[in-house]
């Protein structure tokens, strides 16, 4: 569906700035007004079984960054995520790791099946972010990743013989964390937010959250919720983007409750009433990581996995990849990008 | 404890300076003590609950709390708040001296500028006073103490606390505290306080050291001293809020999953370090005065008479202008 969507979208965007609101995905047609009666079944329901089909042999790519400082239980929360190992801090991590001294993009891929769906997974760790004494700038690294990213796709896009499918390394879904202070956000998350947030879906989170107790933690969300507003900073789901009323009722919900998801991750399982559980032990209780009295990961999960997952690849691919092909294009003089299958033409070209 | 043949004042032979130790101790709870405390560490880490907790007092009640925005372009200020606390006849004038600004901004090189002249200032006064005609109303505001608040979501000390605490040691004595332990289990929290001795020793920072027990005292105080010296840093959890556990009413923190109790040393190190704080009161001061000042002091007044010179010779050239201006 892809391809197809992108081949209409080259004359529209080369005479517009602004990309066309996001088209619908490809959906069987509905019957027409006019014959509103078939004389018998034909079948044209079955075209989404046949797509699921398609979708489970060919897999997809999904790729999430994680950003904030250390300690915040970044990589936990990614294996929980996916309850897999699949973080940089997976395999043979050493815990004496020392903070690198400037940040560092370090993207580790794995397939993960699930009821016969392969996914690529690639996690795009960011160590070294917010970290330092003197943290000015320290988000470039990350946009500059971003951009090479869609830099990439569209040199594959442009090719003259192109591959049936364009590997996909763009940046589907930033997960920020905020440190759970209680208080309000700190200078670096606003500066972060403020600037990646025109080039990428970014999810807000508030790490640990075990530190808070539930007023403190609704306290903290209605502040943080506010201080993004006022700071003009627009999280995905993006207000702009809902497609009908549907969306938008489901994704106001999500916006002004919800978010952002005040979560705790743990790969380490417990016995609580008889059940086997994922949490963290103290002496006062065992916190479940499932248990949505207890923390809103659950939440989180079913948000990015389950319910919006094609949707934050479809809003990178629709609106902030064709942000950035449109500047290139105009960048280059309005003129679509010459290219020759030649490695070194790639280069001049763009 | 008076040797037993002059346990009765009439026995001759008896002097009585024995007593002393009573009539200073009279003349110390008439006189009262004074403490300054300095609190530091980035916003959010329970360090106003936590001094809260420690001296069961409010002293910010009219706290507001500032978003991210106006942090931006906030600079690090010093606070001091004073308070009178009386107990069983015996007063402690507390200063709490706080640090609001240190570790928000995206750029820290200034962090400790503000903080360091202020612990200076304190001593330059002091040694001003101490060299003067009349002493006997000498206000000790140098910072005896000060508790510095390493984050408990990291994985040890950031690059911010070593030059920091490098920067400070050899002016105060550094007492290093986790705040909001109630966010790691015990496990966590024993790799946690490792991990930072480790880095403390691996970089050279000098923090305040418990003196050991004397031989002479009883075996409850030198395990104790033990215990505490073992438990450093201190991982605490602070709270002033009751809250209904086990049948009665405790200070703590109520979860869905359970109560955290301040004062259980099951649950965290409140007790610990409020116990070292008031023991040690006396040393810290004595440390302060014997070490951190006397340090201040040689080195002002090595430089300080290089520069009277200065001022003597700058002296005679105002004297030869003012002389040319009446002429």
């Amino acid at each position: 569906p892809h391809a197809g969507q992108v081949e209409s979208k080259n004359e529209a965007a080369m005479s517009e700035l602004v990309p066309e609101p996001r088209q619908k995905p490809v959906v069987p047609m509905k019957p027409m007004g006019i014959n509103a009666s078939l004389l018998g079944y034909i079948g044209i329901d079955t075209i989404i079984e046949q797509m699921r089909k398609k979708t489970m042999k060919t897999g997809f790519d999904f790729n999430i960054m994680v950003v904030g400082q250390s300690g915040l239980g970044k990589s936990t929360l990614v294996n929980t995520l996916f309850k897999s190992q699949v973080s940089r801090k997976s395999s043979g991590w050493n815990r004496e790791e020392k903070i690198p001294k400037t940040v560092e993009i370090k993207a580790i891929g794995h397939v993960i099946e699930e009821g016969g769906v392969k996914m690529k997974l690639t996690v795009i760790d960011t160590p070294g972010f917010g970290d330092q004494i003197n943290n000015e700038n320290c988000w470039e690294p990350i946009e500059k990743y971003i951009n090479e990213q869609y830099e990439k796709f569209l040199k594959e896009e442009v090719n003259i013989a192109r591959k049936k499918r364009i590997p996909d390394t763009r940046v589907h879904c930033c997960l920020y964390f905020i440190s759970p202070t209680g208080h309000s956000l700190r200078p670096l998350d606003l500066e972060f937010m403020k600037h990646l947030s025109k080039v990428v879906n970014i999810i807000p989170v508030i790490a640990k959250a075990d530190t808070m107790t539930l007023e403190e933690k609704t306290e903290f969300k209605q502040r943080v919720r506010k201080e993004l507003e006022v700071n003009g900073i627009e999280f995905y789901p993006q207000k702009e983007f809902d497609e009908d009323l549907e969306d938008k009722t489901e994704n106001d919900k999500i916006r002004q409750e919800s978010m952002p998801f005040a979560v705790v991750g743990s790969d380490k399982e417990y016995q609580v009433n008889g059940k086997r559980v994922l949490g963290r032990k103290t002496p006062w209780g065992i916190i479940e990581v499932e248990n949505l009295n207890h923390c809103e990961f659950a939440l989180l999960r079913d948000f990015v996995i389950r319910t919006h997952l094609q949707d934050l690849k479809e809003v990178t691919h629709n609106i902030h990849y064709e942000t950035y092909r449109a500047k290139r294009l105009n960048d280059n003089g309005g003129l679509p990008p010459m290219t020759v299958e030649t490695e070194e033409n790639h280069e001049s070209n763009l | 404890q008076q040797p037993a043949q002059f346990s009765n004042p009439e026995t001759p032979g008896y002097v009585g300076f024995a007593n002393l130790p009573n009539q200073v101790h009279r003349k110390s709870v008439k006189k009262g003590f004074e403490f300054t405390l300095m609190v530091v560490g980035e916003s959010g880490l329970g360090k106003s609950t936590l001094i809260n907790s420690l001296f069961l007092t409010d002293l910010y009640p009219e706290r507001i709390i500032p978003g991210a925005a106006d942090k931006i372009e906030r600079t690090v200020q010093i606070e001091a708040s004073t308070v009178e606390i009386e107990e069983r006849g015996v007063k402690l004038r507390l200063t709490v001296v706080d640090t609001p600004g240190y570790g928000d901004a995206i750029n820290c090189r200034d962090c400790f500028k503000t903080i360091i002249s202020y612990i200076d200032e304190q001593f330059e006064r002091y040694l001003h006073d101490e060299s003067g005609l009349n002493r006997r109303h000498i206000i000790d505001n140098r910072v005896h103490c000060c508790f510095y608040f390493i984050s408990p979501f990291g994985h040890g000390l950031k690059p911010l606390d070593v030059e920091f605490m490098k920067a400070i040691h050899n002016k105060v004595n550094i007492v290093p505290v986790i705040a909001k332990a109630d966010t790691l289990s015990l496990k966590e929290r024993e790799r946690l306080k490792k991990r930072i001795l480790d880095e403390i020793e691996e970089h050279g920072i000098k923090i305040y050291h418990l003196p050991d027990a004397e031989s002479d005292e009883d075996e409850d105080f030198k395990e104790q001293t033990r215990l505490l010296k073992a438990s450093i840093p201190f991982c605490v959890v602070g709270s002033n809020q009751l809250i209904e556990a086990k049948g009665k009413k405790v200070r703590g923190r109520l979860y869905p999953w359970g109560v955290v109790e301040v004062e259980n040393p099951e649950h965290n190190d409140f007790l610990k370090l409020r116990t070292m704080l008031i023991t040690h009161m006396q040393d810290l001061q004595e440390v302060t005065q014997d070490l951190h000042y006397e340090n201040f002091r040689s080195e002002r007044l090595k430089r300080g008479s290089r520069k009277i010179e200065d001022e003597e010779v700058n002296k005679d050239q105002i004297l030869l202008e003012k002389e040319a201006e009446v002429r």
